[in-house]
């Protein structure tokens, strides 16, 4: 078990080095670098003015020298231009000395070019609110899911399974942008609908109620919900025909019991995967809904970093949705050991 | 003029689906006559789920076929005094004419819109899912029947591929800036390299022995292949028939690139559990080689399971499509984009509801339709 989980993080170590790169290289093409010397210095920048720009900033360095800056195994980059002014990686206003690494090692993600602030603050700032987010689409997104595939998957092919299996597909056709958009006219648009909900939820920021915060967790939680259940009903259809339910049948346990002490146990080892797989999935959900309701949390943060080629916070993006990602499978597979006995990982 | 009741809207959409109508009544009267002779098809109008999924599909697929005849104003066409205009509002100056479902932000009439954006989804989605579907299979059939290194490299590089969010991906290949480095035209210089690979192959495992048989067929791959490949990926079609916008190759190129290495783990996943099977045992035992046994005895029979993700994935394209239309990163700022209509009449919402509605549930219902689909052919392969 222990070597297992040494090799995985080992694995993860290793994908969150190469998917990180990846990001880099793609955010450090030319283009994408004279874009940020224009944003950030001028707009009317010749292209000479904006190659001195890239020069005094060391962004002319080889891309791998550069990689291990970000990383914290290279030394920052550091320039004292003509008329004393010092710029470089390191250098940060307001600070007094300049160290010579700054990386990821030195728990320094870097500098904001759009938001002028230290990057692992506003990306913690953003996670908190997403996380807010998150919570709440889970309380609602997995006992729902759950109890519609339990009740469709324990007698398979009646009417109600088939009307709860048909509910679930129709979720599942429904992306973010679709249901959001249907769901802000029904609940709260000023023109026709019922008015209960608000249609933004930027004040859910500072306080979150129910008209200000429903409307983006039901619209996650509808998405993802047809999944898990879909999943459930056929983990626990599964269950309902093996021998010891039929045994259990046999010797006059009552269906309630049957379902609820029986079967239920077993069914939902299937769904814990399916639910922990899901979390990283949310994040294209997440990114829709806070952009479509005006929350703005990690999504609308990875949004302003990708249009703006805010290099470091989309970095630091990045590298919180892969470790999302990779944490998250592999709680996926060292549960599914507990949870089942009959798999043992060697 | 006065506006249409919804009554009359009704009725005139139907009336302007007609062309529809027919065709799908000829298709679904000639279906059930040959049914017995159509094998899983055949089989679909057993279940209902199938037979509804099968309406959405063709529904959208005639509606895509029959746009021109469809439409009832230009798509792009812009005439004044209808900006916002509600549902069923007369045109201004032209008797006896309405804007079906109103008309847009820019005054342009949303039904034609919606009619004319089944044409670009359904042209890049099913074509995005047989890219990524050759590219997984050519890929994922070698790595589960060989196994060994060559299988932990391709699954270490999906699993980092899947490991990526979409979201994020999509956000850094689809950008004006990358078009200009040129990083698109590599990528699809290396995946749509794969059909080709498959399909000579594929000629080359099953005619071998026969070489004048052999040298036919995989000339005219080449021929056919390599002229589809200089326009789609360079655009140095010398005749000019093969072409794609550089706008439209990047969001395919992205497309594919995201959806082939689930692909590969299914088409892998399958091949694992087939060749334990006693016919391919008999194949080996008859001396076949490896592609032949791959292509030819474990590929067909893992058509179902393939067949139902097929169905699948063109839903989730779709949705993945609208996805980059509703991020602004759509197709062509002009064009009737299902996602990019959203993403425009979504700012209004709360005052013009009907200009975000209509896209909003035609890609719901294809979306729907395909899911419903493969829902029944995986209900009627488990049959068998």
């Amino acid at each position: 078990m222990w070597i297992f989980i040494v090799k995985r993080t080992g694995l993860m170590a290793l994908t969150a080095l190469c998917l990180t790169f990846l990001v880099f290289f793609l955010t450090n093409l030319q283009p994408n670098l004279e874009k940020l010397a224009k944003t950030q210095g001028n707009m009317r920048m010749s292209d000479v003015q904006v190659e001195q720009w890239l020069g005094d900033r060391g962004y002319n360095q080889p891309l791998l020298v550069r990689y291990g800056e970000w990383l914290g195994v290279a030394e920052g980059f550091v320039f004292t231009k003509e008329n004393g002014k010092t710029v470089g990686r390191c250098v940060k206003p307001g600070a007094d000395s300049i160290p010579s690494y700054c990386g990821v090692f030195q728990a320094d993600m870097g500098w904001s070019s759009v938001f002028k602030d230290d990057v692992s603050r506003i990306v913690s700032k953003r996670l908190g609110l997403t996380g807010w987010l998150m919570l709440f689409v889970m309380l609602v997104m997995v006992p729902m899911a759950l109890i519609i595939g339990v009740l469709a998957g324990m007698r398979e092919g009646s009417r109600t399974d088939r009307s709860l299996s048909t509910f679930a597909i129709i979720t599942t056709a429904t992306p973010e942008y679709v249901s959001g958009v249907i769901f802000v006219v029904i609940f709260a648009s000023s023109a026709v609908g019922l008015r209960w909900f608000k249609g933004s939820s930027a004040s859910a920021m500072d306080e979150i109620t129910i008209a200000n915060f429903s409307l983006p967790v039901m619209t996650m939680a509808f998405y993802g919900m047809g999944y898990i259940a879909r999943m459930t009903r056929a983990s626990m259809a599964e269950v309902m025909t093996a021998q010891y339910i039929r045994t259990a049948r046999l010797k006059g346990v009552s269906f309630r019991n049957i379902v609820l002490k029986h079967a239920l146990r077993n069914a939902l080892i299937a769904p814990f995967t399916v639910i922990m797989l899901q979390i990283p999935w949310l994040l294209t959900g997440v990114v829709i809904v806070e952009t479509l309701f005006n929350y703005k949390g990690f999504g609308w943060l990875l949004v302003q970093a990708a249009s703006n080629n805010d290099i470091d916070l989309l970095l630091a993006c990045s590298m919180v949705a892969v470790f999302v990602v990779l944490i998250t499978q592999l709680i996926s597979d060292i549960g599914y050991v507990f949870l089942n006995p009959r798999i043992r990982i060697n | 003029m006065e506006a249409l009741t919804v009554l009359q809207i009704t009725i005139g959409i139907l009336t302007q689906l007609i062309p529809v109508w027919v065709a799908m009544g000829i298709i679904f009267s000639l279906s059930l006559y040959y049914r017995p002779r159509l094998g899983l098809y055949g089989h679909l109008f057993d279940s209902r789920v199938g037979t509804m999924g099968l309406v959405l599909v063709l529904f959208w697929v005639l509606t895509a076929i029959f746009a021109d005849l469809i439409i009832t104003h230009d798509p792009l066409g812009q005439i004044s005094g209808m900006k916002n205009k509600g549902l069923g509002f007369p045109v201004r100056g032209v008797e006896g004419t309405y804007y079906l479902l109103g008309g847009d932000n820019l005054a342009r009439d949303i039904f034609s819109r919606v009619v004319m954006g089944s044409r670009s989804v359904l042209t890049i989605a099913p074509a995005a899912t047989v890219f990524a579907f050759m590219v997984g299979i050519t890929l994922g059939l070698p790595a589960g029947y060989r196994s060994g290194k060559l299988d932990t490299v391709l699954s270490f590089l999906a699993n980092l591929v899947l490991a990526f969010p979409v979201i994020l991906l999509f956000f850094l290949l689809v950008t004006p800036e990358i078009r200009s480095t040129g990083v698109p035209i590599y990528l699809a210089a290396v995946l749509f390299l794969f059909p080709i690979i498959l399909f000579v192959v594929l000629f080359q495992s099953r005619f071998y022995t026969q070489p004048v048989k052999r040298n036919f067929y995989v000339l005219i791959v080449l021929v056919l292949g390599f002229w589809a490949y200089s326009g789609l990926a360079f655009n140095m079609d010398p005749l000019g028939v093969f072409y794609m916008e550089p706008n439209l190759l990047n969001i395919f190129v992205a497309v594919v690139f995201v959806n082939s290495p689930t692909v590969f783990r299914i088409v892998r996943g399958l091949t694992l559990d087939i060749k334990t099977r006693d016919y391919v045992a008999a194949a080996e035992t008859r001396g076949e080689g490896p592609w032949y046994i791959m292509l030819w005895e474990i590929l067909p029979n893992a058509r179902g399971p393939l067949i139902v993700d097929f169905c699948l994935r063109i839903g989730y394209i779709t949705i993945l499509l609208g996805t980059l239309g509703f991020f602004g990163l759509g197709v062509s700022p002009e064009s009737p984009d299902w996602g990019m209509t959203i993403n425009e009449g979504r700012k209004l919402l709360s005052i013009y509801p009907h200009l975000a509605i209509p896209p909003a549930l035609a890609l719901m219902s294809l979306v729907l339709g395909l899911n419903l689909l493969a829902d029944g052919l995986r209900e009627q392969s488990l049959k068998d």
